[in-house]
């Protein structure tokens, strides 16, 4: 071990080939972010033709233009209605998937394998299989074109992969705790709500952002279920843009698919650490 | 679920056994008995109590929004059903109509290219670059996180549309393409190129399964290369007889859910793809998901696009049965079961 740490903290010149190589999967990577960030500043007739990736002149009216809204409606209202269902979602989220959560981790109660095996099962069923059945469901309940189709499910905790992952953080607990709470006369509710759940924090901070910029992202449900421009998501909106637009005005695509963007690269930003770790160890250990 | 969701899975017996790592639960689920608890009966019967309450949402959610879904559009899929009017039961015509569909054989076509290319080439750029960046080096960390982010907003239709343009006529792929002396032309507009511009799309998220294949590689004892470099193992010696089966759980994981996803892409092909109508110029791009959603939403055919989705349920079981069948040869878990 000590012999890979010394090799590690001194310039050399693996490390310079090492830093090559990364740089040069970086650029590929990043090359479209760049292109279109630089695009967003340049005069529209520019934008495809130019291989330069930033513009000689620096041009704001993209993003100026975004003012007028799309189709007469201010992009803030789109936002606005993003914004409430991705906070919606993550509430529901939360607490439906813990709530289960600790009954697979931490209550032995019959019938319990069968039910996991259930969940892990929904886990792998593809989505489509059952977007038509909930539709008419929804259609009959006469809820389309009302957020609840899109929120119903995250507070029901369909989403098996937010069980998943805070059933095996749960696992790792100490066994002491919850059992020493229970000598102490503490319910499963009392335990559930302060021993485990402030010990779940850093799974549940890695499932509120992965909920976020998944609902933040959601093309399909809003696509299907949302019939009414007052009530798009920010994704809705731009493609109303590509429908009304086309080709015409890449400018003002392509800033406000960025502006679309913020939300999920601040969060991106502040936790890429719960991100990563959360991806890579549940279920390592 | 969005494709840049995924976790490591313990090895699938486990997955299969809630409640691992406690004390193992005598069969039936009941504990020994401990000093200081209720009688016993009485103790079981408060935990399924306490047990059904916590469940009781997942419970209510699984049947409402899951079981009694796919059971309906089981029956949808034998019926003609337009939403308005009552399903009327038509036996197999759905299936006899779906398989004679030129453009439900285009959109097969579409959806398996772009599994069977996109797929193994994201796994090996992920691969790949976690090999790359499996040293402990400064700015490892750094690295990592740059190369993730495209996971996280691949799947927007920011992102597509950004393609669209990246892709188009003229555009910076265009002008490469014409450097490199390949035929000019976007290929955006072109019905039999636009695939390989959402392929480029899933190769470019390479970041969700490369993390996952990081941890696995973290996992690799040093010293097994030590003793390999002793013997005198070369590195694609060290590769093929340490690296890859040491992380063939992981490698596993990572192809079963990367084709479970590619099969039901459907928001970076519908944006890519529009050009007034969805789903490409001459359905370059008719992913099956894409004209599922043609067909029920736009054709209102319910009873149609049911039996579309049972069979893209059909092949995605066979698929992921037969991944499982196949890891007996090539996965390998340590002794010990862990």
């Amino acid at each position: 071990m000590s012999l890979v740490h010394t090799k590690a903290r001194r310039w050399n010149t693996g490390s310079l080939v090492w830093h090559l190589g990364s740089l040069a999967v970086l650029a590929v990577v990043l090359y479209p972010v760049v292109w279109v960030i630089g695009g967003s500043f340049k005069p529209n007739d520019e934008i495809v033709g130019s291989l330069d990736l930033f513009p000689t002149d620096p041009v704001t009216d993209n993003y100026r233009r975004l003012a007028d809204g799309i189709a007469d409606i201010p992009i803030s209202t789109f936002f606005g209605n993003s914004l409430f269902l991705a906070v919606g979602s993550v509430i529901g989220v939360l607490l439906s998937s813990s709530f289960a959560a600790y009954a697979f981790a931490k209550i032995d109660f019959a019938g319990r394998n069968l039910l996991f095996a259930l969940m892990i099962g929904t886990l792998l069923l593809p989505y489509h299989v059952l977007l038509i059945p909930q539709y008419v469901l929804f259609q009959k309940l006469e809820l389309i074109n009302t957020y609840t189709p899109l929120l119903l499910g995250k507070y029901l905790a369909t989403d098996a992969f937010f069980v998943f992952l805070m059933v095996q953080f749960m696992r790792g607990l100490p066994r002491e705790l919850d059992e020493a709470a229970r000598l102490d006369g503490c319910g499963h509710l009392r335990t559930y709500w302060s021993i485990v759940l402030p010990l779940c924090r850093p799974a549940l901070i890695t499932s509120a952002i992965f909920t976020f910029i998944n609902a933040w992202n959601d093309f399909m449900g809003p696509l299907i279920y949302l019939n009414e421009p007052e009530k798009y998501t920010v994704s809705l909106g731009l493609k109303m843009f590509v429908d009304q637009d086309g080709v015409a005005n890449y400018g003002g695509m392509i800033a406000m698919s960025l502006v679309a963007l913020l939300p999920v690269v601040a969060f991106f930003l502040a936790f890429q650490r719960y991100l990563i770790d959360g991806m890579a160890t549940s279920g390592l250990k | 679920m969005d494709a840049a969701v995924t976790t490591v899975p313990t090895p699938a017996a486990e997955a299969a056994r809630p409640g691992a790592g406690a004390p193992a639960p005598a069969p039936g689920g009941v504990r020994p008995p401990r000093a200081g608890r209720a009688s016993r009966p009485r103790a079981a019967r408060r935990e399924n109590l306490a047990g059904y309450l916590f469940m009781s949402p997942w419970i209510a959610g699984f049947l409402l929004l899951t079981a009694g879904p796919m059971a309906v559009s089981l029956y949808f899929a034998f019926t003609d059903y337009n939403l308005f009017d009552a399903p009327r039961w038509i036996g197999l015509d759905n299936f006899t109509e779906m398989f004679g569909d030129a453009r439900w054989r285009t959109s097969v076509e579409v959806t398996g290219w772009y599994v069977v290319i996109g797929t193994p080439l994201k796994l090996a750029a992920a691969l790949g670059v976690a090999l790359l960046l499996n040293q402990s080096r400064r700015g490892q960390g750094f690295y990592r996180a740059a190369f993730y982010a495209p996971s996280l907003i691949g799947a927007s239709v920011s992102v597509a549309i950004v393609w669209r343009a990246l892709f188009s006529d003229g555009a910076a792929v265009d002008r490469a393409q014409q450097v490199l002396g390949f035929d000019p032309g976007g290929w955006i507009g072109d019905p039999d190129r636009i695939i390989y511009a959402l392929i480029a799309l899933t190769v470019w998220q390479f970041g969700a399964p490369m993390v996952i294949f990081l941890a696995g590689l973290k996992q690799v004892p040093r010293e097994l290369y030590e003793a390999a470099q002793v013997d005198g193992a070369g590195p694609w010696r060290r590769f093929w007889s340490i690296t890859l089966p040491m992380i063939s759980p992981v490698l596993f994981f990572n192809v079963l859910l990367e084709t479970i996803h590619s099969f039901q892409i459907f928001g970076s092909a519908y944006i890519i793809g529009s050009q007034g109508n969805a789903c490409g110029p001459a359905d370059g791009t008719l992913v099956y998901t894409c004209y599922l959603y043609v067909q029920g939403f736009e054709n209102s055919r319910m009873g149609l696009a049911s039996a579309m989705a049972w069979m893209l349920l059909l092949a995605v079981a066979l698929v992921t049965a037969v991944l499982f069948w196949s890891q007996r040869r090539w996965v390998h878990y340590e002794e010990g079961g862990r």
